[in-house]
């Protein structure tokens, strides 16, 4: 097994910096726009984008809720899906706001579709964008595309991005992980 | 963080199920709870997914709140009484169940008069089998969201003290609750008349107690049974005014504990009976949101269930 850091703590502060100064660009004050983390490993990241906005913005009441999209997989019933949910913590309207959805890895799109069929239960926005801190390019399997990048990695399908967070894996750090292939 | 899968194709009573299985459920029940009380109370997970509904016994509510968790998780559904069916011209179980399934059920959610109806269909049918009770045998999602309002209520089941009240011996609430309670850890008190009381039920490892009062002031949770005058075929008490004087539970008796107990009961009420309206109505009655943790818990069961397929 091969392991190589992308981006160690340094470097995903400063990447953090970077993406919300063009969130602020096309966000002002962020009075209509709430910040959406998906579960369960979206949320730590999008934990920090908001405290690094509300750092630079200390007027501004940004809020940010939760969103978990295990009932709406399109692999239920296939091998290896992920069955067991985590909670979901949307305590405001998002009716004819704009939706900032904030994951770690963006991959073959799959998670993405869902979260934005999960995020119609709680009203129609006006606008959906997608903020990732990892795209791994060229592996899509869905006509969908960020807004907002951090790291753009050229990866292959059996490799795994990892990102491990201070809150839960005691250091910020993204790997790339491959198995050795025979 | 319990397991992610169960460890049975069916869910065909508590008894066949462990403490892993119990704990993934009313994890995953609090996860429905929440859509149920959103704005859009469904989610796409079980949208290629037939239930069939057979009901060879009366049901309103659990029929009601199955219905309702399958259409929340956007199942198709088909419901059969046995009272308008071919059952009545002589059909078998098998030969009944086989024709509905070939119209390509993935699922049965099935009650029965029988104990052990749904063990022997899951034994002859391909489908997967849902429990919704066997005659005096088990009713497991009632214990399930019996146990998970508990737990919403107080937190936790482990180590609190349950006590079921009335009629033991023509219940299948009152055996899947203590199977369940136990297997989480709770201590479990049956109460009631002598003839209501099954005369091995201590094997069970729970309590026997005689006296209300005695056994309200040892528990946390008072779970009141329906007293089943359709299932009692001789005299087990002499009137049920004698019966509710005995064991009904009341605003004065209630008021009178050392503690604030949790009142529950499985519904439907026998108003005056096993619990006075008051009592019923109270702050501390939590048996309008048994009915609401039904759904949820149903839901869960199905959603687990199907996730099982291969």
């Amino acid at each position: 097994m091969q392991k190589r850091t992308l981006l160690d703590g340094q470097k995903i502060q400063i990447t953090i910096k970077r993406l919300c100064r063009q969130l602020i660009e096309n966000h002002d004050d962020f009075k209509d726009t709430v910040l959406i983390g998906i579960q369960p490993r979206g949320i730590y990241f999008a934990d920090r984008i908001r405290t690094e906005l509300q750092e630079i913005l200390p007027e501004a009441r940004i809020l940010k809720g939760n969103l978990d999209i295990t009932f709406f997989r399109d692999d239920f019933r296939r091998k290896d899906s992920i069955v067991t949910a985590s909670s979901n913590s949307i305590d405001f309207i998002i009716e004819d706001k704009k939706v900032v959805l904030i994951d770690d890895v963006l991959w073959t799109g799959r998670t993405i579709r869902a979260a934005m069929d999960a995020l119609l239960a709680y009203g129609r926005p006006r606008k959906v964008e997608l903020l990732v801190l990892i795209d791994r390019r060229f592996s899509r399997q869905l006509p969908i595309e960020p807004d907002y990048i951090g790291h753009r990695v050229d990866t292959l399908n059996h490799q795994q991005v990892r990102v491990s967070w201070n809150e839960t894996d005691q250091e910020d750090k993204i790997v790339l992980i491959s198995e050795s292939t025979k | 963080m319990a397991a992610d899968r169960l460890s049975n194709r069916h869910l065909l009573g508590i008894k066949y199920i462990d403490r892993n299985d119990i704990d993934l459920i009313l994890d995953t029940a609090k996860n429905f709870k929440e859509v149920i009380n959103r704005p859009i109370k469904k989610v796409p997970s079980l949208r290629d997914i037939t239930i069939a509904n057979i009901f060879f016994e009366n049901s309103t509510r659990t029929k009601l709140s199955f219905e309702l968790a399958e259409k929340r998780l956007s199942a198709d559904i088909v419901n059969f009484a046995a009272s308008s069916s071919s059952v009545s011209k002589g059909e078998t179980l098998i030969d009944t169940v086989n024709n509905i399934l070939s119209m390509k059920v993935d699922m049965v959610v099935m009650r029965h008069p029988y104990p052990g109806a749904g063990v022997f269909l899951s034994k002859h049918v391909k489908a997967q089998i849902v429990n919704a009770g066997d005659g005096a045998h088990e009713h497991p999602t009632q214990a399930l969201l019996d146990a998970f309002s508990i737990q919403e209520k107080l937190g936790t089941v482990t180590g609190k003290k349950v006590v079921i009240v009335g009629d033991i011996l023509h219940s299948r609430v009152a055996i899947s609750n203590i199977l369940c309670l136990q297997k989480l850890g709770a201590e479990v008190m049956v109460c009631g008349p002598t003839t209501l009381i099954p005369k091995h039920i201590a094997s069970l490892g729970v309590r026997v107690e005689h006296d209300l009062r005695k056994a309200l002031n040892w528990c946390d949770v008072a779970n009141m049974l329906r007293i089943q005058l359709e299932r009692q075929d001789i005299k087990y008490f002499p009137s049920l005014r004698e019966y509710a004087m005995m064991y009904g539970l009341d605003k004065k008796l209630l008021q009178s504990l050392d503690k604030e107990i949790i009142v529950m009961h499985p519904g439907p009420i026998n108003r005056g009976v096993e619990i006075t309206s008051d009592v019923a109505d109270s702050g501390q009655s939590i048996i309008l949101d048994q009915v609401e943790n039904g759904v949820a818990v149903r839901m869960a069961v199905l959603y687990l269930l199907a996730a099982q397929k291969e």
